[in-house]
């Protein structure tokens, strides 16, 4: 069943539905992120598009950040360089763009549908990231964690 | 192409049905209903299912099936009624009752207008009202009525939402004096309408007041609106007072009553503190958003106003023939009397009523109750209009439409004029029907669909039992046209149709993590554990694509209640996970995301027993699996729990 879910969803990214005619406008349920601009592929696509990093980093944001890496994320991400359901998290910040890291977080269907480099992992996880609706602030929290996890000061 | 097929097939069908009318579907008819993939319906039908228990939710004009919403059944599908958290919601003052008649729609309504919030139910056998949200489709409130027996007449809803009503269809003996001979029942029988306030923030239901009436039957009801907003009409049959044999004997009189009861002021006199406490159990049972728990709380005591005493709130205007539909048309004037065994149809005109009333212009009393007359009352009927009226409802363009069960048909009227417009036949034996808005201030218009009784040769057969029918007609035109039969599950009784433009965009899709208030919730698998309390297991368990934790757990012994409280960690739509472990006596969970459901287990035998995500969620689904050792109750295996953590072999417990 979600197998045709998952599928009429890539559908649905590709060509936007029609709505339907006869009635009144809904709002569009299968909802996706802003449309791609590729500027810089290293950043990934969808909504941020710039991130200011501060040092030393802010602690504030990591406390938040771990909060939810443990009741949205911890469940398939492990803080080493493990593979669990998905990549460990270990190094993360220093192979990746903030941005890209943001973008996978808020933006995971459009991601794993376009992004070459999320397509990369999917094809080596074999197990599509879940969109947890994560907020963008909350995104941003949780990169603040992954650097003091990468052991930024 | 695929349209010509469809109606190529609909006429060769027709060519072999013994009965089914040839002409009956014309022209484009399966072009109105065809919605197609990907596209959604117009309106939600929302349908009751009668000896179900249960609601179904239906687009139309296509007439798919979306969802069942378990309402006094429990529900395997997804745990209702199995699981820890639903179980109070089936409580009554008789213990569990896991099943009921459910046969009624009320939605709710500001200033008269579909608001899309709340669906209103009955539960007929066990008297109960029930309240659906509309945000999640979920049961969220279920109300036991007492002093009732067979809670027929409900629950209609007044324009503002304020009360919906329960009226006893049997009356009963009812206080201290409950254990009498059947045959006392003019003595000591009574009837009761109970007025359930509705909270406008949370739509919490309680009793407000209960009426104490006569001892007649009561079936249907409406409320006014516009300008007789402040009323309420029941109709009553069985004023003959029988207690046996009621299909000859409460069909002697020409006429029964529709009772006008003057709400306004019976809230006057609550108000003036002229009710009085009586003595009564019934359960009143809460879904927590929050929590995701129901509550049950036994009442104890429900407040009673006496009309006999208390003189301007009830009045009795007779009604030819066992009254069955008691309708209210969109300005609130005119009210429609339906006598099952009549060949006329009265409408009664709410100002004649007033009048009638101010002017004492009574025939007599029935019960301590005036009776006004037929003739003060009467707008005018319509004349021969079919054989055994029973509803009606109403368009958008001042015609009303009314089932005609005998004759099986509708028939279209204009409530002026009360001429007869049109009139289609139904297949078969046609109960109640539903335009979309149809009992509002605003009705959509556009479609009536017939409930029927009686289904025979319309589809394929399967054996003697026989899939429930529904028709779709267009009534934009001056002449109706069938367009669809679709079936329906349970018996449909009363339906609703409301935009689906008033319900979409409110439509829960997920429930928050972070909101999640269960105290038995693991929110992250940080929290995911297994603790002892005497002879009872608490598992703390998460799901998510593609794996439960703890999966592996030991130390559970016989005589050990296991409760697998099971949290769904997905935030996204429709991502449900289900849980189901070896031997469980009730049935599978469903769990949707951010939510916390629980399952309780009790093992019979020693054994590693294998538990399961019931509800395929991802490729790796069948890998979301897991094992529970039970062992002798004597045994001194430690408890623990792990997920993901290989030990060698043999360093296990033993």
């Amino acid at each position: 069943m979600k197998y045709l879910i998952l599928i009429l969803l890539t559908v649905n990214l590709a060509c936007a539905p029609d709505k339907p005619k006869s009635t009144e406008e809904y709002p569009d349920l299968t909802k996706s992120a802003p449309e791609a601009v590729l500027t810089d592929p290293t950043k990934g696509i969808g909504a941020v598009k710039n991130v200011t990093l501060k040092t030393p980093i802010e602690q504030e944001r990591v406390s938040r950040g771990l909060a939810i890496f443990e009741m949205k994320c911890s469940a398939c991400h492990k803080l080493d360089e493990t593979r669990f359901v998905g990549p460990g998290w270990k190094n993360v910040t220093k192979t990746r763009k903030p941005e890209w890291i943001m973008n996978m977080v808020t933006n995971v269907e459009v991601m794993l549908d376009k992004d070459p480099e999320a397509q990369k992992l999917l094809e080596l996880c074999l197990t599509r990231m879940p969109n947890q609706n994560v907020s963008i602030g909350d995104a941003r929290d949780i990169l603040e964690f992954m650097r003091q996890n990468d052991g930024d000061k | 192409m695929v349209i010509l097929a469809i109606l190529g097939l609909g006429m060769s069908m027709t060519r072999c049905a013994p009965k089914g009318p040839k002409e009956a579907v014309t022209g484009n008819a399966a072009s109105k209903v065809y919605v197609a993939p990907g596209k959604y319906d117009e309106f939600y039908n929302i349908v009751s299912g009668g000896f179900n228990g249960q609601i179904g939710i239906y687009g139309l004009p296509s007439g798919r099936l979306f969802r069942i919403i378990p309402v006094f059944s429990q529900f395997p599908e997804n745990g209702y009624g199995y699981s820890e958290e639903s179980k109070p919601m089936l409580n009554t003052s008789h213990g569990y009752v896991p099943w009921d008649d459910l046969h009624h729609i009320a939605l709710s309504v500001t200033n008269g207008v579909h608001d899309g919030r709340w669906a209103f139910a009955n539960g007929n056998n066990t008297p109960r009202v029930a309240r659906v949200d509309l945000k999640t489709f979920h049961t969220a409130e279920i109300l036991e009525i007492p002093n009732s027996g067979g809670n027929h007449s409900s629950p209609f809803i007044t324009e503002n939402s304020e009360y919906i009503v329960a009226g006893t269809r049997f009356s009963v003996p009812m206080g201290d004096k409950t254990d009498v001979p059947i045959s006392t029942f003019k003595q000591n029988f009574k009837g009761t309408v109970s007025f359930i306030s509705v909270d406008k923030t949370s739509g919490n239901m309680n009793i407000a007041f209960q009426l104490t009436t006569p001892g007649v039957n009561f079936d249907l009801a409406r409320a006014g609106k516009g300008p007789s907003a402040g009323w309420f009409f029941f109709s009553c049959y069985n004023t003959e007072q029988a207690y046996t044999l009621l299909e000859v004997n409460a069909s002697q009189k020409d006429k029964d009553f529709i009772m006008a009861v003057n709400w306004k002021k019976a809230e006057e006199y609550i108000a003036a503190g002229k009710g009085k406490k009586v003595k009564a159990k019934y359960a009143h049972n809460v879904l927590d958003e929050k929590t995701h728990m129901t509550v049950s709380t036994m009442m104890d005591e429900v407040m009673q106003l006496d009309p006999t005493e208390l003189k301007d709130i009830l009045y009795f205007i007779p009604c030819p023939k066992s009254p069955h539909g008691c309708d209210t048309d969109p300005t609130g004037e005119f009210i429609v009397g339906s006598g099952k065994l009549a060949a006329l149809i009265p409408v009664f005109s709410f100002t004649k009523i007033q009048q009638a009333i101010a002017n004492k212009d009574f025939e007599g009393e029935f019960g301590g109750i005036p009776v006004i007359k037929y003739e003060s009352a009467l707008q005018g009927e319509v004349k021969k209009p079919g054989l055994g009226p029973l509803h009606t409802e109403f368009d958008d363009k001042g015609n009303a439409y009314t089932s005609f069960f005998v004759s099986s048909e509708i028939v279209k009227w204009n409530v002026k004029t009360l001429q007869v417009l049109d009139r289609i036949p139904t297949y078969y034996s046609i109960g109640h029907l539903c335009v979309p808005g149809g009992p509002t201030a605003k009705p959509w218009g556009k479609y009536v669909i017939a409930y029927n009784k009686i289904t025979k040769d319309r589809y394929l057969p399967t054996g003697p039992e026989l899939t429930q029918s529904a028709q779709l007609y267009d009534i934009s035109g001056d002449k109706m046209q069938l367009l669809l039969d679709f079936p329906t599950t349970g018996e449909p009784h009363y339906a609703e149709a409301i935009p689906a433009s008033l319900i979409t965009p409110n439509s829960v899709k997920f429930y928050k993590i972070e909101d999640n208030g269960h105290p038995y919730a693991a929110k992250g698998e940080k929290e995911a554990r297994v603790e002892r309390k005497g002879n009872q297991v608490h598992v703390y368990m998460t799901a998510i694509r593609s794996h439960l934790t703890p999966d592996n757990i030991e130390g559970v012994k016989l005589g050990d209640d296991v409760y697998f409280h099971v949290t769904n960690l997905e935030q996204d739509w429709d991502v449900p996970h289900g849980f189901a472990v070896k031997g469980a006596a009730n049935a599978e969970i469903l769990v949707m995301p951010g939510e916390t459901q629980t399952l309780k287990w009790k093992p019979l035998t020693s054994g590693v027993f294998p538990f399961y995500c019931t509800d395929f969620c991802s490729a790796l689904h069948q890998e979301m699996q897991g094992y529970i050792r039970v062992s002798p109750a004597s045994s001194s295996v430690p408890l623990k729990f792990s997920t993901g953590k290989i030990e060698a072999e043999g360093t296990g417990a033993n």
